[in-house]
């Protein structure tokens, strides 16, 4: 099962790459006020 | 910086506009397809004794026209519609956006014809050769760009979550499709797989359950999050409990392929890791769900007039069936009656027929009339009509193939006392002949609402014309 190791550090890479974007999306203010968010789309147009 | 599109009055709506009308014609297409295979599963003489109408021929042509020119072309352009809305903003590159659709298309026309014509990969949902496999990649880094472009040049500093669905689908099938693809070629239109036997297997089913959990699952949630708030006029129920489902779907998606390789070759501990994996992923897909119906909390009375309302909500109800029949089917025991069974189609098609579809065709009839300048659809007695047809065609599909497969799973595995298998192979397929005939009823009832669909559509976009919607100027958000 060679191709785990491939597929394992792969996964395990993904992982710290959705991390990443977690730790942005928190420290960017991504989730402040967030309930206001979901009402905002229904008064684009 | 300053970026030509944040510039921009109107939004790019053409290849929007684009995009929606092919999803309607490829679903017909798809599904006729499907249908064509159905009859031939009860009728095997209907190939006709002409190779490229044979069954291994035309079935992948029906999965790759349903999810990728049907499913494919929905996502395009919802996820172009969307971040246009939500961001504020002119998609990122008139030029990249248009060729993402006109590549698209190539891509969907040379698969309709390599693929008759026998000339594949062998990988399922995976099927085309090399240079095709070229031509997606371009298209799909285009599509990347011109999206993740969109999302930076935005207006409105939250992004709303309905594009991290988007997002998320975009990434994933790009390193799915490039590691999965990943083969060499020996000539023009023959190329063999990078990987060998069981890591061949290992492979193409990391690939093929991501396609599932990321293409078919968080690209139409995405779908989702925007069109049931808009065509509900209600928030969703609650913000908090998305955010917290993207994030936990997209952590444990990507374990879960092995459970399609249960008892294979495959180490016993992988198996096993799959099958955790697909057990949790009930939690994030169900609380989704919930969050989905529950947007309606309050207004529950526009299911009763509101049939667009209705495949949206409908849609999410089958996916929480086939989510909570996943885990199910994933564990070993069960997997043991159900696996190579008919049950597993129908678990496919519930998911397909049931949350993709139905949903995609929801979002269509709430995009198609916006994109032509009218109020809403030509007909919506057609819709009503669609929706029913649709919701039956589905009922009577999945019902018969949990019959044929569960009876399938019971026959194959009958012993007798002196250790004899009790049926041979063809008792079940002659058993099963009624239920591939009943499958055909749902599968013509639910190619007959896409018809409609189609028909509605042509009436709606020769009715209206094609507008330039003026981009609102921001006041209080920054």
């Amino acid at each position: 099962m060679a191709i785990l190791f491939l597929l394992i550090p792969l996964s395990v890479a993904l992982v710290f790459v959705i991390l990443a974007g977690l730790w942005w999306a928190i420290y960017r203010g991504q989730f402040e006020d967030i309930e206001a968010e979901g009402e905002r789309i229904l008064r684009d147009d | 910086m300053k970026f030509a599109n944040a510039q921009a009055t109107v939004y790019n709506d053409t290849v929007v506009r684009q995009f929606a009308i092919m999803t309607v014609v490829w679903g017909v297409v798809g599904m006729l397809v499907g249908v064509i295979i159905a009859a031939q599963l009860a009728w095997p003489e209907l190939n006709f004794g002409i190779s490229w109408l044979s069954y291994g021929r035309l079935r992948p042509l029906h999965t790759n026209a349903v999810i990728f020119a049907f499913g494919g072309c929905g996502l395009f352009a919802s996820a172009y519609y969307v971040a246009q809305r939500t961001c504020n903003v002119r998609l990122f590159s008139d030029k990249l956006a248009a060729f993402t659709f006109w590549g698209w298309q190539l891509v969907i026309v040379l698969a309709a014809i390599s693929l008759p014509m026998g000339y594949t990969s062998g990988k399922e949902y995976a099927e085309l050769e090399w240079p095709i496999d070229i031509l997606i990649t371009l298209v799909w880094v285009s599509f990347a760009i011109v999206f993740f472009g969109t999302l930076g040049t935005r207006k409105v500093r939250h992004i709303y979550v309905a594009n991290w669905f988007f997002g998320a689908f975009i990434i994933a099938v790009a390193l799915l499709h490039l590691v999965n693809s990943a083969a060499l070629p020996v000539g023009f239109m023959k190329s063999y797989s990078a990987y060998a036997g069981v890591q061949d297997a290992m492979v193409q089913w990391w690939y093929g359950h991501n396609a599932v959990g990321f293409f078919l699952t968080a690209g139409f949630l995405g779908m989702m999050y925007y069109f049931i708030p808009k065509q509900a006029e209600r928030p969703v129920y609650s913000y908090r409990l998305s955010i917290v489902h993207f994030w936990a779907l997209i952590f444990t998606y990507m374990w879960a392929g092995p459970h399609h390789l249960h008892y294979t070759a495959l180490p016993d501990w992988t198996q096993s890791v799959g099958m955790v994996f697909s057990l949790i992923l009930l939690a994030p897909s169900w609380g989704g769900m919930i969050n989905g119906v529950m947007t309606l909390s309050g207004a529950w009375h526009k299911l009763r007039d509101d049939p667009i309302l209705r495949f949206l909500i409908v849609s999410l109800s089958f996916y929480g069936m086939s989510t909570f029949e996943g885990p199910m089917m994933s564990i070993k025991t069960v997997n043991a009656l159900s696996h190579y069974t008919d049950w597993t189609v129908g678990h496919v098609h519930s998911g397909a027929l049931g949350w993709v579809g139905l949903v995609t065709m929801g979002s269509m009839y709430y995009l198609i009339p916006r994109l032509f300048g009218k109020k809403q659809m030509y007909s919506i007695t057609a819709i009503e009509i669609h929706f029913w047809a649709a919701t039956i065609g589905i009922v009577i599909y999945i019902a018969a193939m949990w019959i044929a497969g569960v009876m399938q799973g019971l026959m194959w595995r009958a012993v007798n006392t002196d250790g004899t298998l009790t049926y041979t192979f063809v008792e079940s397929v002659k058993a099963t002949f009624p239920f591939y005939v009943l499958r055909l009823i749902g599968g013509l009832l639910y190619l007959g609402g896409m018809l409609l669909m189609l028909w509605n559509t042509l009436k709606t976009a020769t009715n209206g014309r094609s507008v330039d919607v003026q981009i609102p100027v921001l006041t209080a958000h920054a």
